[in-house]
């Protein structure tokens, strides 16, 4: 509308000079002019369509280009830049975050574990984004209700050559399948013995350092794949490094084959070292624990209703070597379980679970679960688990542990 | 001897000259070998195979008669993502519980989040129910980015398909004209069937449905349908006893015949409906490969009104 007003006003002006001119050069003129103004509204037409056309259009989904250049002091009337302001544009940056909540009771006594009645046993906050076009980055803090404790916070290189995946941060080791999971995607309320008496307990390998994986070449189908990992040595009460040196490493061997749509087929086998606390009263460091773990998962999920049923069995098996100042603490342990789905909400599922002791490795302790679980939604999950435990001393646990779990916020993966 | 020695250096000479050559043109290499797509859903797959033609090879991760919102992370997707030059997903979080995983564990630099074989489908599509306003999971498994099941109307399957035709023009400039010929023959074919479908259920405008789940909202527009209730109370909610009795007298109120049901929900709740209304419960395909007979985009289409068409004439 402008550029018509201007051009009228330019009319206007240009006509008055031209009155003394022949009548036929002004009616020319006149008609070239109106041709322009017609070409010009034309124009102004084009553009008004071709802009309703854009806002008609879906909008792209591409992520906003977000112009972050913080403005130099004093561009805006000497105020300092506002950082963390609450726009859109912000917050499109921020990582995804989730809460999750895990309560726990208990009904019942166990004489060696026992746990209180009721705890707000982890209230576990993820934060998880993609850093840079090379990398993202996942942190899971885990609140209990006396203290923090960064359960894992890493980054990983996504665009390494030769098809490399790494990593480097605090994590969950790859030991075996159970010491890689979260609590919160554990089928059962608790972990099974094998874990608390031979790879570190609840929180289990988990240590800050690096690990490299990568897809091995295998035959045709199969799945094959390695990771390596070396960690500071600091790993609860299964290793302790006393010197910069004494650096655990876990190592990972990993087979898996569909056999057919709805099942499939898991092998893995798994080695961790580490220096451990047996000499630590002697001023040594000379003793270490090593771990040898086989680990076998079946999973069967029909595609047409994978979401009424599935089962998964899985059995894991470790033997630990640890080094004393006598003697040479040889134990074993494992657990086998089998979980079903037999509605869209519902769960049923055991386990059995025998291990000696890691420090005693005459004493074995044995044991098993039920389990049933309901899922009000994919975000909530009711859980009741009766547990039975005869101690290497004699004494059982005669436990019945309910949980209740919600996920708040960003929604996760499904675990696999 | 000489002449052994002399034929060996000919010989030599060309396998380096031939060797230099395809060294120095790398477009040579590149245009021998087809390109590698892989796509989340069979619909992806199946419009990437119209424009992409013999020059790509494609494999999709989902089957077409599951359901896609909880396809599990196996491994051996990551053998066919390993090598993946192109990545195609749904996106607006359908594939959220199972997908990012298998992005970030598959080592491939060219299918990351952003990268030049990254490819969010749902950046060329109309996409109907964005929420407006605030966003609960009080409203079930909500995606707060819209409704992902936008390939269900041929006009955003036209969208598409431009999409994937520009995106390999830009991995294959060699084959952008091959590409770009596909996608005009595509959308042509695309009109002519898209007359049909129209005239085939221009009987049915305005005729109100019940479905399953919320699959159905760019299909029901560009038929006119309407969808009137919901088998879930919410989206990825189970039915409960006091909905389905709500959901019953609605549908005796307004004499309400047809149910829509996905290939992966269990039918037990919709046919319990249909004998207390004297409904018909019909298995709409959402996706391609539902089936044994729907290969391909068109033939979804083809499938899903026949069956339509046939239960309303049904249960008149």
């Amino acid at each position: 509308m402008r550029r018509i007003a201007l051009l009228l006003g330019l009319i206007l002006f240009s006509v008055r000079p031209y009155r003394a001119q022949t009548k036929d050069d002004t009616e020319a003129r006149l008609k070239a002019l109106e041709a322009r103004i017609g070409a010009l509204e034309a124009e102004i037409q084009s553009l008004k369509a071709a802009k309703a056309e854009a806002e008609k259009a879906p909008a792209s989904r591409a992520p906003a280009a977000v112009t972050a250049t913080p403005s130099a002091p004093g561009e805006f009337g000497g105020q300092l830049p506002v950082y963390g302001g609450a726009s859109a544009a912000a917050k499109a940056l921020n990582p995804d975050i989730s809460v999750i909540g895990d309560f726990l009771g208990s009904i019942g006594k166990n004489p060696v574990r026992p746990v209180p009645a009721f705890e707000m046993h982890e209230s576990e906050v993820g934060l998880q984004a993609i850093v840079d076009p090379y990398a993202r980055a996942d942190f899971f803090l885990s609140f209990g209700e006396e203290g923090v404790n960064l359960e894992e916070g890493y980054l990983t290189f996504t665009s390494l050559p030769a098809g490399l995946v790494a990593k480097v941060g605090k994590m969950r080791a790859a030991f075996g399948k159970v010491n890689t999971l979260h609590n919160h995607v554990l089928p059962w309320v608790d972990r099974p013995l094998v874990t608390e008496s031979l790879v570190g307990g609840e929180d289990g390998i988990d240590d800050v350092g690096f690990s490299v994986t990568r897809i091995l070449p295998a035959p045709k189908n199969i799945f094959l794949e390695g990771t390596a990992q070396v960690f500071r040595g600091d790993s609860n009460e299964l290793f302790r490094a006393a010197q910069k040196r004494d650096v655990s490493l876990v190592g990972h061997l990993r087979g898996y084959r569909d056999l057919t749509d709805n099942t499939n087929i898991d092998l893995g086998v798994s080695y961790a070292r580490g220096h451990n606390d047996a000499g630590v009263s002697l001023g040594s460091n000379a003793f270490r624990t090593q771990l040898y773990g086989m680990d076998t998962t079946v999973r069967w999920k029909p595609l047409r209703r994978s979401i009424y049923h599935s089962f998964v069995g899985r059995t894991e098996l470790v033997w630990s070597e640890r080094e004393e100042p006598l003697a040479v603490q040889r134990a074993f342990g494992l657990y086998t379980s089998a979980d079903y789905q037999f509605g869209r909400r519902w769960f049923v599922g055991g386990r059995f679970d025998r291990s000696d002791r890691a420090r005693t490795s005459n004493l074995t302790d044995s044991g098993f679960a039920t389990v049933l679980t309901y899922w009000p939604s994919e975000f909530s999950q009711i859980r009741g688990q009766y547990r039975f435990v005869r101690y290497a001393d004699g004494r059982d646990g005669n436990e019945l542990r309910f949980q209740f779990q919600f996920s708040l916020g960003a929604h996760g993966a499904h675990p696999f | 001897m000489t002449q052994k020695a002399s034929s060996f250096r000919s010989a030599s000479s060309v396998l380096v000259s031939g060797l230099a050559i395809a060294l120095l043109l790398p477009g040579f290499a590149q245009a021998a070998s087809k390109l590698k797509v892989v796509t989340a859903t069979t619909d992806m797959a199946a419009l990437a195979s119209e424009v992409g033609g013999d020059r790509i090879e494609v494999e999709s991760i989902a089957r077409g008669y599951q359901d896609p919102h909880f396809v599990e992370a196996k491994p051996s997707f990551l053998l066919k993502l390993r090598k993946a030059d192109l990545l195609i997903l749904v996106g607006l979080q359908l594939e959220i519980g199972w997908l990012p995983p298998l992005i970030t564990q598959s080592g491939n630099p060219r299918i990351q989040v952003g990268a030049s074989g990254y490819l969010d489908a749902s950046e060329f599509a109309e996409i109907l129910e964005k929420p407006t306003g605030v966003v609960t999971r009080a409203m079930g498994d909500v995606h707060p980015l819209g409704n992902p099941h936008y390939w269900l109307d041929p006009e955003n399957g036209r969208r598409i398909a431009r999409g994937i035709a520009s995106k390999m023009a830009e991995l294959r400039p060699g084959d952008a004209s091959y590409f770009s010929q596909r996608f005009e023959a595509f959308s042509e074919r695309l009109a002519i069937a898209g007359k049909a479908w129209d005239d085939a259920m221009k009987p049915l405008h305005g005729r109100m449905v019940v479905t399953y789940h919320r699959s159905w909202p760019n299909f029901v527009r560009r038929f006119g349908l309407q969808v009137v209730g919901y088998v879930e109370p919410r989206p990825g909610i189970p039915p409960s006893p006091g909905h389905t009795i709500e959901l019953i007298q609605m549908m005796k109120r307004e004499k309400l015949k047809v149910i829509i049901v996905e290939p992966y929900f269990d039918l037990k709740t919709p046919n319990s409906i249909a004998e207390q209304t004297g409904g018909k419960v019909i298995v709409l395909l959402p996706s391609v490969g539902g089936e044994k007979e729907v290969t391909d985009y068109f033939k979804l289409f083809d499938y899903d009104i026949a069956l339509l068409t046939r239960a309303f004439k049904e249960t008149e």
